[in-house]
């Protein structure tokens, strides 16, 4: 079936240099990874009373490896892989290359800012968990390497931006390839929702770090950091989107159904991710009720654009199934390619991820968050959103960006199957006991081994956590030997492979209300509208805010 | 059907689960009185001990079968530790940090909140079965961190 192009045109190659620098921002992301799913294990097994913790070099206490796991997985290797991934979508969906000196000010940035961070950490100066909530206070080295990460984005912002922009100049009047268009949306969100985390870093925990200002105001701070750090998990969620939408189904033998569909998508994605901040702050004093009920009405909204999402995508899987001899209204889905690791990771990170979407669901319904926020629950839930969701995702996408970003053809597809179920069994299993853990009041970052308290029913909640994690890491460390296999010792590949993306069914409009879409300038200014509705109140009856807490360390 | 029609079915679907879902949220709050903290003033947290209510932690009968509770969240425990009252009883949480925030989850039951220094955290709620609760401090506050927690005893009617 012919269809619509999402990148124009046919069969472009990227120059080697442009690959190069995402070459290494790839590995950087996975390299991330790779210390991340380390201290998961770690983490796991504290829950069913295992210490295995004591054998890692270096590692002074739990809550400084618990710090590492999630500034590393969520902050670095999210980060890094969106980064690459999204430059390439976009350059490629432009075929025209973005500015390499950019992009490799960009990796600087995130290489300084991770050795910063690390540093910190490693010397146990920034026990603060990857929230790092004042009044307790870090080293200023930590802080600072945030902030780094985070300018790393915005610097591959600016590469996307410009190239649009140049991309525009010579294509007057024609619409945004597809590909290109969603990843920029992404990182305007991004750079909105960003905000909040660096003024809330450089403005005021850097300067109170190093002694310049005396207190700080941990409820501000809170907020600031929630502002950004709910759109974070779109800007970790929306480049598995990218694939969803344009790569799976070509995987899949199927097609992306609407062109204009997923620009609506990806628009409601950029309004709506940031106004909704505090549904992580329903518990927090000093935050009144009608803005939190405000929030929760914008988070149910949020999730509209992924039910959409769910149509898109399970209707493109569809067609490759049936085109593959699938019948039925589901026994398509078995005729799908179940050995492609590509698909296959992404399938299984479609499937967790519903369940990731219920439980999220139940978090912003903010009085069955009371019962459950804090709890062991939460790390539960986002196990099946960032942590495998999108991790299963970049997973399966590494099964063919590192073919492609190299040049040679992938090694041990058969293990990166394994890998696949393997992670997959395993998070659902870990899920399982941080749930029914959690709704048993099981907290989230506790050293349980050693609390002098606890319950019967926390037991198998333990056991099941352990299990669970033990084979998410199993199926980690089978997705790193592949990586490293194809790596060192890929066959070259016979001819240059273009991205595999899909073609649409329903093309991009060349007239009507869909031309509108490509103005990002209007939408970019509708959000902020929104994102003073949501804010504004609280900021005007808050400020000047209530300085007053000094700095404590006690890790 | 055509793909259009499926889509639009859909999209009303989604839209209209998303909204029943927000109803019964908002009746649950309203009608059913779950209420969350909200903004209840601001404290100076170095000088918690002498701000009334604070300078005196504790439970505090304030009428028939109601009771305050006063309680400060500091590295690394409760104060009081244990809290004692009897079945049947309504009872308001006054609570806040003096250090670093702490969290303070009544395991079993909805009394879930943050204690963060300088804001003060106002919860109530009616304990009616006699039995033992474990006060759980759910947020990171350092290396002793799981060391903290108390315990509310809900004790048989007198
Ligand atoms: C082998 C794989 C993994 C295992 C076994 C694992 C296990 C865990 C466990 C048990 C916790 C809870 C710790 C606690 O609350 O005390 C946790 C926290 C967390 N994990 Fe993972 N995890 C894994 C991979 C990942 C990945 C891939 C991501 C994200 C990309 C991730 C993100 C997080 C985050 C953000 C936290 C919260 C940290 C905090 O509370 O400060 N994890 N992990
Ligand atoms: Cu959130
Ligand atoms: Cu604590």
């Amino acid at each position: 079936m012919s269809g619509h192009v999402v990148a124009s045109p046919e069969g472009f190659q990227l120059p080697d240099s442009q690959l190069r620098v995402i070459r290494w921002m790839i590995y950087l992301a996975f390299f991330a990874l790779a210390i991340g799913i380390l201290n998961g294990l770690g983490q796991a097994l504290n829950y069913s009373r295992v210490d295995i913790l004591q054998y890692f070099p270096g590692m002074r206490n739990y809550y400084q490896g618990l710090t590492v796991h999630g500034v590393v997985n969520a902050i670095v290797f999210t980060f890094a892989f969106a980064n690459g991934f999204l430059s390439l979508t976009t350059s490629r969906a432009l075929a025209r290359p973005l500015r390499s000196s950019l992009l490799w000010a960009s990796f600087g940035c995130m290489v300084v800012g991770f050795l910063l961070a690390a540093y910190a950490m490693g010397s146990g100066q920034a026990s603060v968990l990857y929230t790092f909530y004042p009044p307790l206070q870090a080293h200023w080295t930590f802080y600072l390497g945030l902030a780094l990460l985070v300018v790393s984005t915005w610097v591959i912002a600016a590469a996307l931006g410009l190239g649009l922009r140049a991309w525009r100049k010579e294509h007057p009047g024609e619409r945004i390839p597809l590909m290109a268009f969603i990843s920029v949306a992404t990182y305007a969100m991004w750079v909105l929702a960003s905000l909040g985390i660096v003024v809330e870093v450089v403005g005021l925990l850097l300067p109170w770090s190093l002694g310049l200002i005396e207190h700080s105001d941990p409820l501000l701070s809170r907020t600031l950091f929630w502002y950004s750090g709910h759109p974070v998990v779109y800007f970790w969620l929306l480049p598995a989107y990218v694939s969803w939408y344009l790569m799976v189904p070509r995987h899949a033998g199927g097609n992306l159904f609407s062109d204009s569909l997923t620009r609506v998508v990806f628009l409601m994605f950029l309004a709506l991710s940031i106004p909704t901040g505090f549904h992580h702050q329903y518990t927090d004093p000093g935050i009144g009720t009608g803005m939190k009920a405000l929030h929760a009405v914008l988070t149910f909204g949020v999730f509209f654009p992924s039910l959409l999402t769910a149509f898109s995508v399970v209707y493109a899987l569809e067609i490759g199934g049936r085109r593959r001899g699938g019948t039925g209204l589901i026994s398509w889905f078995f005729k799908l390619d179940w050995r492609n690791p590509a698909l296959v990771a992404q399938v299984l990170a479609m499937l967790t991820f519903t369940l990731g979407g219920i439980t999220g669901l139940i978090n912003a319904s903010y009085n069955l968050n009371q019962i459950v926020h804090n709890t062991a629950w939460m790390p539960g839930h986002f196990h099946m959103t960032v942590g495998s969701a999108v991790t299963l995702s970049f997973m399966g996408i590494a099964y063919w960006l590192i073919p492609y970003l190299t040049r040679k053809e992938l090694v041990g597809g058969g293990m990166a199957l394994i890998s696949s179920w393997l992670y997959t069994a395993g998070v659902l299993i870990m899920a399982r006991g941080l749930i029914s853990g959690g709704l048993d009041g099981m907290p989230r970052r506790t050293l349980v081994m050693e609390a002098p308290y606890e319950k019967p029913s926390w037991e198998l909640a333990g056991m099941l956590t352990g299990l669970g994690g033990t084979l998410m890491f199993i199926g980690g460390v089978l997705f790193f030997t592949v990586l490293a296999a194809t790596v060192l010792s890929g066959k070259k590949a016979k001819e240059p492979q273009d991205l595999p993306f899909t073609k649409t069914i329903q093309g991009p409009a060349e007239t009507g209300w869909e031309l509108r879409l490509d103005r990002f300038r209007y939408w970019i200014i509708a959000t902020v509208i929104l994102i003073v509705v949501a804010y504004g109140p609280f900021l005007v009856e808050y400020l000047p805010g209530n300085f007053t807490s000094p700095p404590y360390r006690f890790y | 059907m055509t793909v259009e029609r499926i889509e639009k079915a859909f999209l009303i679907l989604s839209a209209a689960m998303l909204i029943a879902f927000l109803g019964a949220l908002f009746y649950s709050s309203v009608a059913m009185g779950m209420h969350l903290p909200g903004r209840e003033g601001e404290i100076v947290p170095t000088d918690v001990r002498n701000t009334p209510p604070f300078d005196q932690p504790g439970v505090h009968e304030v009428g028939a079968g109601e009771y305050e509770v006063v309680v400060l969240g500091r590295a690394w425990g409760f104060e009081p530790s244990e809290i004692r009252i009897p079945a049947g009883s309504r009872v308001t949480f006054i609570s806040t940090a003096t250090d670093v925030i702490h969290g303070f989850h009544v395991e079993g039951t909805r009394m879930n909140a943050m204690l963060i220094p300088g804001q003060i955290t106002r919860l109530t709620y009616e304990f009616d079965e006699p039995g033992e609760h474990l006060i759980i401090c759910h947020e990171y506050c350092g290396i002793g961190h799981h060391l903290m927690y108390g315990r509310l005893i809900v004790e048989e009617g007198s």
